[in-house]
């Protein structure tokens, strides 16, 4: 019932936005910044949640969950040297197939790696003079259930000091093979970041030192964040009146 | 008529209990336990401004083998708890518990797998003080409460007694939610 104005507004919104990007008299960052959009899925609700009641009022909202699509060159200033670096780089050792893409979105750079060149790719940008990607700041975990085949994103954010610039690496594995090499090795920084990411998502960095839980005591059961772990919680009994859990209590969608 | 009459001026009658009850009040030492934003209200009530030393509390001892009172300020997680635990075994007898805050004393707003709905599931609470998080004013009167309850602790048989008693009355007790009428 609801679904059908829900819907309208979004899609020509998502249309004009898509037409916007077509006008050349954009400049060259926002060109490369405002492409084509990746639909993985649809957030129903306010917050998106499943599994307990909609009290804000939008609970009928269906809205599209979309990714920036891939990116076309020129990026713009700097981003362009980084991206041209990199496939010297990488063609020079063979791995021309480490990036599957790059996203250039409101300002920043996303290159996408393949997993399996990780390793190879981490150390380049470390090592290579252009590159010179020196500090690793931390590396986090996105859970997109909707995203099949890719559920399990880690997020790796570079500054090169030599050079001030800053870009973010994102490598994707299934949810049936959770498994993403270490950057130990290369960054000794992303130790208890992996730990991190391994404890909350469950992704299994190959070839870490000691991957074990660092926030959640060490018996825990599951990664709570990830988007499909229940939040909880026990019913609360005052004066007669009985209060369930969060996530059980009655639906107003 | 009894032995106060004969008594030289100067001279005070008292009970062993009420010395013990005064001594053991009026130098009460709390165990540094700051958990979350209650901790900040606790420092603060520690300060200049409300002044705990006006009770011989001033001093936040460090380290739990010297302390008689932990104030658990902050909600406590599932990973926290056997820590907590183990301070309050390292605490020497006699010792009180004050849960300060609503997530000390039943988990408050985080009703979610990661926190411990109340730490009277971990250690025996003697005082339980609510507010999110309470004030400096509201520390201060469930310390001087509990201050109050430790004056007048029996000692020896009457304290097991007494114990006896506590315990009947509160398997006595209705459970909240048979209770009814309005939610106030």
């Amino acid at each position: 019932m609801t679904d059908e104005p829900g819907k309208g507004p979004d899609k020509t919104q998502l249309e004009q936005r898509e037409g916007g990007t077509q006008d050349p008299s954009l400049d060259v960052v926002a060109a490369g910044g405002a492409q084509t959009r990746e639909v993985i899925g649809e957030r129903q609700g306010m917050f998106g949640a499943h599994d307990s009641g909609d009290t804000s009022g939008y609970g009928g909202l269906r809205r599209p969950v979309e990714l920036p699509g891939a990116s076309t060159p020129p990026y713009g200033g700097w981003m362009d040297d980084v991206a041209g670096a990199i496939a010297t780089a990488t063609r020079d050792q063979g791995i021309e197939a480490a990036v599957e893409k790059v996203i250039v979105h409101r300002g920043e750079i996303t290159f996408f790696i393949r997993r399996e060149h990780l390793l190879a790719v981490a150390k380049l940008l470390r090592d290579d003079e252009a590159l010179r990607f020196e500090l690793l700041s931390g590396v986090s975990g996105v859970h997109y259930p909707g995203d099949t085949g890719r559920e399990l994103h880690a997020v790796y954010h570079l500054l090169s000091m030599t050079h001030n610039r800053r870009i973010r690496l994102e490598v994707t594995a299934p949810d049936g093979d959770p498994h993403i090499p270490s950057v130990c090795a290369t960054y000794p920084t992303a130790d208890w970041h992996e730990r991190e990411t391994f404890d909350f998502f469950g992704i299994i960095f190959d070839g870490h030192p000691a991957l074990t839980r660092i926030e959640m005591p060490d018996d825990w059961p599951g990664h709570p964040q990830r988007k499909d772990y229940p939040l909880g919680g026990i019913p609360v009994e005052y004066k007669g009146g009985t209060i369930p859990p969060p996530d059980q209590r009655r639906s107003y969608n | 008529m009894g032995i106060e009459e004969k008594l030289p001026s100067g001279v005070l009658l008292t009970t062993v209990e009420g010395v013990a009850g005064y001594m053991r009040k009026a130098s009460f030492w709390p165990a540094t336990f700051g958990l979350a934003c209650c901790a900040i209200e606790m420092m603060t009530t520690g300060g200049p401004k409300y002044d705990l030393a006006r009770f011989g509390m001033e001093v936040f001892r460090a380290s739990p083998r010297q302390a008689d009172l932990m104030i658990v300020a902050g909600r406590v997680s599932q990973k926290m708890a056997p820590v907590l635990r183990q301070i309050y075994d390292q605490m020497p007898d006699p010792k009180w518990v004050l849960a300060m805050g609503v997530c000390a004393s039943s988990g408050g707003m985080f009703n979610n797998y990661a926190v411990v709905q109340g730490v009277d599931h971990v250690v025996p609470v003697d005082m339980y003080l609510p507010g999110c998080p309470p004030r400096p004013e509201m520390l201060i009167d469930a310390i001087l409460k509990l201050h109050d309850q430790v004056q007048h602790t029996k000692l020896g048989v009457n304290r097991l007694a007494e114990i006896e008693a506590q315990e009947e009355s509160a398997l006595n007790a209705l459970p909240t939610s048979q209770m009814k009428g309005l939610l106030r």
